[in-house]
């Protein structure tokens, strides 16, 4: 308690003008200067904002702050209301806390293992080929979100449930709509409220006659079918935005920095440490949040229980005390330790899955399509500011037709 | 080096199948970590540590020989 806490106003989500890559340049004095700060969240609740590596990494590894979404004040601009959220719906083991979460992470990481997700890349590289194939059909230019972003990951997100083939058009159409820009709250309301109703019926159909996939494996332990159906709503919720923004925002970024490209494209080899680095760079998970559950003495100053701890991945990733020349996309580089899958009990039960799809979709599209380009200048790309998850809205571009 | 893995702790999120598969596997039933090699040979000592750091569940640990503090090779 050496001296009191700096205080920021409220998360900093302005990033430098013309760098889309770059987190807000205020978060790299933080870190510099108060790792730990106190921070005013938009509802008026003084929490904490963590920005160093070291810090941001033992606060997710401490069990005295937890995931408990009903303990969380939200970090992020509009989230005004002064209501908490309900405590998380029973199978929705993101916002729960050990032993309840343990439960349910059990049952389930035996079904995303490296080797399970690895034995996956085929039929990733088979949905990746089929979906190059209809964007050369179509020709320049292609927004690479709706062709290949987002219909790579929910197809990959079906083979991994079990939804039936019949039923993938009705899938993808509203898992599309959920995360479209254009479209009205009403709107994605409606395709969410369409999902987990044909999520509950397909976890009727798997208890009725198993089949073998993650729902149909799942229908013989004990869960009821609400946990069973949250498990699957939650399964999409997580694995399909992150992972479409993660092929998006890193096809812009391998666009904007030529060399890097023409690496990975010289060498496939690079692929694994490709993925590595842009999920680094990129932080598209940019800000975790905690609640301390007791009082923890942390950095000189004293956590209060029940106060929201804003753990900003982005900045963490980008420290220099971690990562050498931390502004700089170095694919070569050893990206490992990032934290933008997060870390401790919670950390994304999903990443083998999402490294093996960026793994195979990433180099797919940039050897497919050697002249690839953007089809506007990129200053124009919309970009998701205003999201927990970062990326682009829509992603033109073009290349040399045969 | 001498390592040691909790089952119980941990999460089975693979980063130590990732990082050192030499060391590391994961069962294919739980996704629980299993210790191939618990004394890895010095060239798989590198990627064995750096798989103890990244494991975000504090699951693998060197193993203090007797009478020395943790091993410093
Ligand atoms: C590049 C893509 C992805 C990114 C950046 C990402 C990021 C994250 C992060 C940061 C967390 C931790 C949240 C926290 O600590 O509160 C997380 C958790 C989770 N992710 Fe992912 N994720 C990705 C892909 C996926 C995929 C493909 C799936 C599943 C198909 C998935 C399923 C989950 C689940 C179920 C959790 C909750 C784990 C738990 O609470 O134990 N994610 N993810
Ligand atoms: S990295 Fe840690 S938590 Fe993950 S599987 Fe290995 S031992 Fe378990």
């Amino acid at each position: 308690m050496t001296e009191p806490p700096y205080t920021v106003t409220a998360l900093p989500t302005m990033r430098p003008p013309g760098c889309p890559f770059d987190p807000p340049e205020e978060l790299a004095q933080l870190r510099e200067q108060h790792p730990l700060s106190r921070m005013v969240f938009p509802d008026g609740h003084v929490g904490w904002l963590v920005t160093s590596h070291a810090l941001a990494r033992a606060v997710v590894a401490d069990p005295r702050f937890s995931s408990r979404h009903e303990l969380m004040h939200s970090p992020f601009p509009g989230a005004i209301s002064a209501e908490r959220p309900p405590p998380a719906a029973p199978g929705m083991f993101i916002g729960v806390d050990p032993p309840e979460h343990t439960r349910y992470r059990k049952l389930l990481t035996g079904k995303f293992t490296v080797r399970r997700m690895r034995s996956l890349a085929a039929r990733v590289e088979e949905i990746t080929a089929e979906h190059l194939d209809a964007m050369e059909r179509q020709g320049p230019p292609v927004d690479l979100v709706q062709a290949y972003a987002q219909p790579v990951p929910a197809l990959m997100i079906c083979e991994l449930l079990g939804v039936p083939y019949a039923d993938r058009e009705f899938f993808q159409r509203h898992a599309l709509a959920l995360n479209n820009f254009d479209a009205v709250p009403e709107e994605q309301y409606a395709a969410y409220v369409a999902l987990q109703e044909y999520l509950h019926a397909l976890v009727l159909a798997k208890r009725a006659t198993p089949t073998d996939d993650l729902l149909g494996d799942l229908a013989r332990e004990e869960l009821t079918d609400e946990e069973l159906t949250n498990i699957g709503v939650l399964l999409l919720g997580a694995g399909l935005d992150t992972t479409a923004n993660m092929l998006a925002l890193g096809t812009f970024a391998l666009l904007s920095h030529p060399g890097q490209l023409a690496a990975l494209r010289a060498d496939p080899g690079l692929a694994d440490q490709a993925v590595e680095e842009l999920l680094r760079y990129l932080s598209i998970t940019h800000t975790g949040i905690r609640a301390a559950l007791e009082d923890v003495e942390l950095n000189g100053h004293v956590i209060k229980a029940g106060e929201s701890v804003a753990l900003s991945a982005q900045a963490a990733n980008r420290d220099p005390e971690r990562f050498a020349d931390p502004d700089t996309l170095d694919l070569h580089r050893q990206a490992t330790g990032h934290l933008s899958f997060g870390h401790g009990v919670h950390q994304c039960l999903g990443q083998q899955l999402a490294r093996v799809e960026m793994r195979v979709a990433l180099p797919a599209l940039v050897t497919r399509f050697p002249t690839l380009r953007l089809a506007i200048s990129s200053a124009e790309v919309p970009l998701r500011t205003n999201s927990d998850i970062y990326g682009v809205h829509r992603l033109p571009v073009a290349w040399d037709k045969e | 080096m001498e390592l040691e893995v909790d089952r119980e702790r941990c999460i089975g999120a693979g980063m130590c199948a990732l990082t050192a598969p030499e060391v590391f596997d994961q069962d294919l039933d739980d996704g629980r970590v299993m210790l191939l090699d618990s004394s890895p040979p010095p060239g798989h000592q590198a990627k064995a540590r750096r798989a103890l750091d990244v494991c975000p569940s504090g699951a693998i640990t060197l193993v203090s020989r007797a009478g020395s503090p943790a091993d410093p090779s």
